[in-house]
């Protein structure tokens, strides 16, 4: 029984003891899409086919442009150039709505549900054949019966908040199938489950491959797409690095295409000779907000004269393992130490006070105050040391000397010190951070992803920047996604995948070539991981 | 081709430019609120030109817009710093009442006893206590249990003011009053003295401006008043940067409800003489004064002339009430009017509104929401 993509909706009972009903889509293909942001490419010329019956598994550092491919799939960007092809015909999808329509669903990583309202009213939302009248004993029974199919046990009478993360997800699942979704495109699916969820997912993923529907896996995990994935296609930079039959593949071999260099580097950074511990992190566990442990029993210590990295995808515990030391989260388990001096739990004001200096992830969000002009963000946390501010009267004399010389010393192109932070560029306002955060003379300074987005003069002087820190004693802690970045600038790199650190190595140790397997959770060197 | 529209954040914004967004918004309501008047019958320029001679063409009037203008530049300077912390307290009213309460208290019971120069400062301190007391419990609320401040500051004014009328009906009932719900009479040195033939209670006058002088300081040269603009600014660099979030919150709020209760004292002590119904202390100042903070930009010194425009439009209403015969509620709709233009005004200011037809063709430049 075929029908037409308006009447997208409900499976018919007869359908239902078939294993494998009429699905629309029977192949689709994405030809030379390509896709930039004020000129900064996000997908390059991207040739990439599904088929029925198919798990296709799309596999890239973030950045690489995954989720931006999958959005123009479904329909919340459109392509510069390249077309989309549904079963031979060339189809524009200019909405999700149309997307929906063609048959295409998309679970994303943050879920998209009504937290206070039922399971039966998040699926009823937007589904085109609600009965007029009384619809929710009608849905709740479509949806018990649905969920039977494929095995999802979801009661539709439970409020969203009341469920867990696996629960929640299942509900996208079933709501995208409610809208008669074929293709079901899943991001990074479980970064929010725990093992046991996983593995329901895979089964169930299993078994709408069976029942003939198309799935795209968004994930950097390389065991699960070697274990659920018939095909994978890896991107990188925004282009298309291979396609491969996972039978076929070897874990080695995927990471190396998926991260993508040689890893022997020209190394330009000078020697340091081994000095003075600074930093010193014993037994970490850092709660994430959801409650469950989003750092996991972290141990490594930091020393002067060095940048120590922390590469790995995003979401894999970094920020809250920077929020613990830096005093934004409280810690559930273990110590830090900034010379000698336990800083665990201590307020943020504290911390800084005894010398650690912060660029955070998101410079706008947390590290300035938009509003407020330059010079007066130039001591943002400094604000309440005698010199700034005597008697509780600010000194503005010296406000202004002082953020007239970072203004200079770390070239922030700025009208003046009397406009507005939030008129500076991204790069400026990044350089002003850190000349602050610099200028406190810390003991160590941690830089959580401080090139993000930033143009190519401000990275490099940025980073440069780091290397005289380090030069002049200084020690610096430096999470990045940039494997790039982190190879250029670190003397010793961690690597953290779901909250622990899979390897600590010397920069110039040869194993820093499998770090793609570290930072896709597939290799775990030993516990003697190289101190200093 | 199905226009839709399209607002993007205006990225420059100049001092003219704000300038003539507030001269529009002034003229447009001013313009809506003509319309009002033709619907009932009257002359809209004679009805506008009066409220304007009412308040200001005469020294009557300027008189009146003075003591008018008193509570405002209290309360408004101290909305004005509540704020700028994005702590929006719509109690002010009862910040005002409970002040007043306060007041009326020390006056009555060591009035009799105590001279002129010790009892009105005793009066003024117990009013900001009072003032500072009712204000900072809602703050209390938001602090330890996240509640909306909005709505408890509002809800406030409810139980401050059936508290007042409780007293006043009750144990405070005077006993030289004939039975009715008034407090008996200040004695005559708990009253402030009146500059001769005009009802400005001119300590208060002075203790108003004192304050705007003072708070001015604080919020520009403080490091406390650096701290409130940072929270309001952004309270997650506020909190990176260590700002204690719940001191400030609480220090800000005793402010604000203590200047207000200033003001109810000032009420009392200066024009009533006696502790009456929550309406007859309180003509809504403490809901117009949130216009005047707004309107004034939250700049203490711009509250003074915000609050002597406000005034104008209070008297001017009644004169208008008066001589024009019409209902009570005209004030009150002038100033509704004008509250909703400045706000539209603000709006068009920061962004740009244009109607775009939809594009043909798919290709549509985005932002990012995320790249990856």
């Amino acid at each position: 029984m075929k029908w037409s993509g308006e009447s997208a909706g409900l499976v018919p009972r007869s359908c239902w003891q078939q294993l494998k009903c009429m699905i629309k889509i029977e192949k689709l293909e994405m030809a030379g899409i390509s896709k930039s942001f004020h000129g900064i490419p996000a997908n390059r010329d991207i040739d990439l086919t599904v088929s029925s019956g198919e798990i296709l598994g799309l596999l890239g550092e973030n950045g690489a442009g995954k989720t931006t491919l999958m959005n123009i799939l479904y329909g919340l960007y459109q392509p510069d150039s390249g077309e989309i092809i549904i079963n031979g015909r060339a189809v524009r999808i200019s909405s999700p709505l149309e997307s929906i329509s063609l048959g295409i669903g998309m679970v994303h990583q943050h879920f998209m549900l009504v937290d206070n309202h039922t399971v039966a009213e998040n699926i009823a939302l937007g589904y085109k054949k609600t009965p007029f009248l009384f619809p929710q004993k009608k849905i709740e029974t479509d949806i018990v019966a649905f969920s039977r199919k494929f095995n999802l046990e979801i009661d539709p009478l439970k409020k969203i908040w009341q469920l867990s993360a696996g629960e929640q997800q299942r509900v996208e699942i079933i709501k995208a199938l409610f809208n008669g979704a074929d293709l079901l495109i899943l991001d990074e699916p479980t970064s929010v489950l725990t093992p046991q969820e996983a593995r329901d997912l895979f089964r169930v993923l299993r078994d709408m491959k069976k029942a003939g529907h198309l799935i795209i896996l968004i994930s950097h995990k390389l065991d699960e797409i070697m274990a659920l994935c018939d095909r994978v296609t890896v991107l990188q930079k925004g282009r298309i690095v291979g396609h491969a039959h996972t039978a076929a593949m070897d874990k080695k071999t995927l990471a190396r295409m998926m991260v993508g260099r040689d890893v022997i580097f020209d190394i330009q950074r000078e020697k340091m000779p081994p000095s003075d511990r600074v930093l010193q992190v014993t037994g970490l566990t850092v709660n994430s907000d959801k409650g469950y442990p989003a750092v996991k029993e972290v141990s490594f210590d930091i020393y002067k004269n060095e940048i120590f990295g922390i590469a790995g995808v995003s979401g894999n515990g970094q920020r809250e393992l920077v929020e613990a030391i830096t005093g934004l989260r409280q810690v559930a388990a273990g110590k830090i130490s900034v010379n000698d001096r336990d800083i665990t739990n201590r307020s943020p004001r504290k911390i800084y006070d005894s010398g650690v200096s912060h660029v955070p992830e998101e410079r706008i969000k947390f590290g300035i105050a938009p509003g407020l002009y330059v010079y007066e963000n130039a001591i943002l946390k400094q604000h309440h040391l005698r010199k700034y501010s005597k008697n509780s009267l600010l000194a503005y004399g010296n406000i202004k000397s002082h953020a007239k010389k970072l203004v200079d010393a770390f070239q922030v192109l700025a009208p003046s010190i009397n406009v507005q932070t939030k008129d500076l560029s991204g790069g400026n306002i990044q350089k002003l951070i850190l000349g602050r955060e610099i200028s406190h003379d810390p003991v160590l300074l941690v830089a959580s992803h401080p090139t993000y987005g930033l143009d190519v003069g401000a990275t490099e002087y940025l980073r440069k920047q780091l290397l005289k820190q380090r030069m002049a004693g200084g020690a610096v802690l430096l999470v990045s996604e940039d494997l790039e970045e982190i190879f250029e600038l670190c003397d010793r790199i961690a690597v953290l995948f779901q909250g622990e650190f899979m390897g600590i190595l010397k920069s110039d140790d040869p194993r820093t070539a499998d770090i793609g397997l570290m930072m896709a959770g597939s290799l775990r060197l030993p516990a003697a991981g190289v101190a200093g | 081709m199905i226009p839709s529209i399209n607002i993007t954040d205006r990225e420059k914004i100049t001092t003219a430019d704000k300038v003539w967004a507030l001269a529009f918004s002034i003229v447009a309501g001013l313009f809506f609120i003509g319309l009002i008047f033709l619907a009932f019958g009257v002359n809209p320029v004679f009805a506008i030109a009066k409220i304007f001679t009412g308040s200001f063409g005469s020294m009557y009037g300027i008189k009146e817009t003075v003591t008018k203008a008193i509570p405002l530049i209290l309360i408004g300077v101290g909305l004005a710093i509540a704020f700028r912390a994005k702590f929006w307290n719509i109690g002010a009213e009862s910040q005002l009442l409970m002040g007043a309460i306060f007041g009326t208290w020390v006056g009555l019971n060591w009035g009799p006893h105590l001279p002129a120069p010790v009892i009105v400062p005793l009066m003024f301190f117990a009013g900001f206590v009072g003032g500072a007391f009712w204000g900072l419990i809602p703050a209390f609320l938001k602090i330890k249990f996240a509640i909306n401040e909005v709505i408890s500051t509002l809800m406030m004014n409810y139980i401050c003011a059936e508290f007042l009328t409780f007293l006043i009906v009750g144990p405070w009932k005077g006993k030289t009053k004939f039975g009715f719900p008034y407090t008996d009479d200040l004695p005559a040195s708990a009253t402030l003295g009146l500059i001769p033939g005009s009802r400005i209670h001119y300590a208060t006058l002075i203790l108003a401006l004192l304050t705007v002088a003072v708070l001015g300081m604080v919020i520009y040269k403080t490091r406390f008043g650096y701290e409130v603009r940072v929270i309001g600014e952004n309270p997650e660099a506020a909190r990176y940067a260590g700002i204690d979030f719940f001191k400030t919150t609480l220090i800000i709020m005793a402010i604000s409800g203590g200047v207000a209760g200033f003001a109810g004292v000032g009420e009392v002590a200066g024009l009533h003489h006696y502790l009456s119904y929550p309406d007859s202390i309180s003509s809504g100042y403490g809901f117009t004064a949130i216009i005047v903070a707004w309107l004034a930009k939250l700049n203490p010194f711009f509250v003074i002339i915000a609050s002597i425009f406000f005034a104008g439009i209070l008297v001017g209403g009644d004169a208008i009430q008066i001589s024009l015969g019409l209902p009570a509620a005209t004030v009150e709709i002038f100033n509704g009017t004008l509250l909703v233009f400045l706000i539209m005004g603000d709006y068009f200011l920061k962004h740009k509104v244009r109607f775009v037809a939809e594009p043909r063709t798919g290709h549509q430049t985005t932002k990012p929401l995320k790249t990856g």
